[in-house]
């Protein structure tokens, strides 16, 4: 197997460069009610890496005193980050568009039951997890009883108009492998997603996002266990489709951890690759500039977002 | 059975074409292009293949159909829809020629 940077070496751009930067995305910590087996950051409930107050006060600095145009809030479960609030509050004062990628389940934790509501009344538009649309596909993954949970939440998003009134805030979802294949083309599962949760539940969501699992993080130890990482890679580099460089997530945000160190994308963080972008490691360093023409780290694990119509 | 059918010689297919790869070059092709998009969906051609897989009881077949589902974004619901539409038909198959076994009744009684 070529490298990912070999790879990249062959194609017309030789290598990997940012080409706009619209949306922060930031990693508000990897605690988590779930310990999903095909995490990338391992979020778990033990997860004591979670961003303090003061680092999420520089992320909102950062987020209202450049260009960007979208919060793009990850985790763990960003509810379970206490600043979570704040920051969507003040980032919504500042007009900027907020997504926050859930996992639904959470809703049910003691004292964020409130959250779909204030969600709306925000307008955060929402990114859900839902690895396929049966019981048993998401229940392996995921942890007993939490099929029924997240559809439970879906009926509640759904009755404060996510997913139903197209003039608010979206609800997409996010599908995943269960196993070390691929995943479908997005237009073809979508339409089956729509078809039977709507006919099981009467579920509507705005659209869906298929994403392969990255060899990294839980998934990479699952793969390692079960030796079947090297098979795994293979797969990924001979998907490679080079049509998806040019939407590849990392050439169009920032990524920033849990720490405020700066990364290009979530899977970077999980990994520890910090941007290459001279010495702006930390959010206290962040330089526009200077990060909208960097060049993108890049490693083998790259291939999980370059496999097929891409993955990211 | 074991000593027969390894999972990791589905992986050596390609072994089959040393002592004749033009033939065997003339399948993949054939193949290759049996399986891409038509007017059937590769959905809709991958689960014709996981239930004749089935029902012609290759392992090989099984095992590389069965994935092939799964990166369709289909589940075993699926699958097993399919398994018992291609078995029906071999089963189908088997009662129709009863009536071989009727028309020898008739042929040999008074």
């Amino acid at each position: 197997m070529k490298t990912f940077k070999e790879k990249i070496g062959e194609t017309s751009l030789q290598s990997l460069e940012a080409l706009d930067l619209k949306i922060l995305q930031v990693n508000i910590g990897y605690r988590c009610n779930l310990a999903c087996k095909h995490c990338h950051v391992s979020g778990s409930p033990g997860r004591r890496e979670v961003m303090d107050v003061m680092t999420a006060g520089q992320v909102i600095r950062v987020l209202t005193e450049n260009p960007f145009e979208t919060l793009d809030i990850t985790g763990g479960a960003p509810e379970l980050n206490p600043s979570l609030r704040t920051m969507i509050r003040e980032a919504r004062n500042a007009e900027k568009c907020v997504t926050v990628r859930t996992n639904l389940t959470v809703f049910f934790e003691e004292r964020l039951e409130s959250y779909p509501e204030w969600y709306r009344e925000q307008s955060v538009d929402l990114i859900a997890s839902l690895p396929f649309y049966l019981e048993e596909g998401v229940d392996r993954v995921r942890g007993t009883g939490t099929y029924k949970k997240s559809i439970e939440a879906l009926k509640i998003l759904n009755g404060l108009g996510y997913g139903t009134d197209s003039t608010g805030p979206s609800l997409s979802l996010v599908y995943n492998p269960q196993g070390m294949y691929l995943a479908p083309t997005q237009c073809t599962l979508e339409a089956e997603y729509r078809r039977e949760l709507q006919e099981r539940f009467g579920i509507a969501f705005t659209r869906l996002y298929t994403l392969s699992n990255m060899p990294i993080g839980r998934f990479r130890e699952y793969l390692v266990r079960t030796g079947n990482f090297d098979k795994y890679m293979d797969k990924l580099a001979a998907a490679f489709n080079p049509a998806t460089l040019s939407g590849i997530m990392c050439r169009h945000i920032v990524s920033v951890g849990w720490d405020g160190t700066l990364y290009d994308c979530d899977f970077n963080q999980a990994l520890g690759h910090a941007t290459m972008a001279g010495a702006l490691k930390k959010i206290d360093d962040f330089d526009y500039a200077a990060l909208v023409n960097r060049s993108i780290s890049v490693d083998d694990h790259c291939y999980g977002c370059t496999a097929g119509q891409g993955s990211s | 059975m074991t000593e027969y059918y390894k999972a990791e010689d589905l992986e050596k297919f390609g072994d089959v074409g040393k002592h004749n790869p033009e033939l065997f070059k003339k399948f993949i092709d054939w193949y290759t292009s049996s399986l891409e998009p038509g007017k059937l969906s590769k959905r809709e051609k991958v689960l014709i293949g996981v239930g004749v897989a089935h029902v012609i009881q290759c392992p090989y077949c099984i095992d590389a159909y069965t994935k092939s589902c799964l990166e369709e974004g289909m589940s075993l619901e699926h699958i097993t829809e399919a398994v018992h539409v291609a078995s029906a038909v071999r089963g189908g198959a088997s009662l129709i020629h009863t009536l071989q076994a009727h028309n020898a009744i008739d042929r040999n009684s008074l």
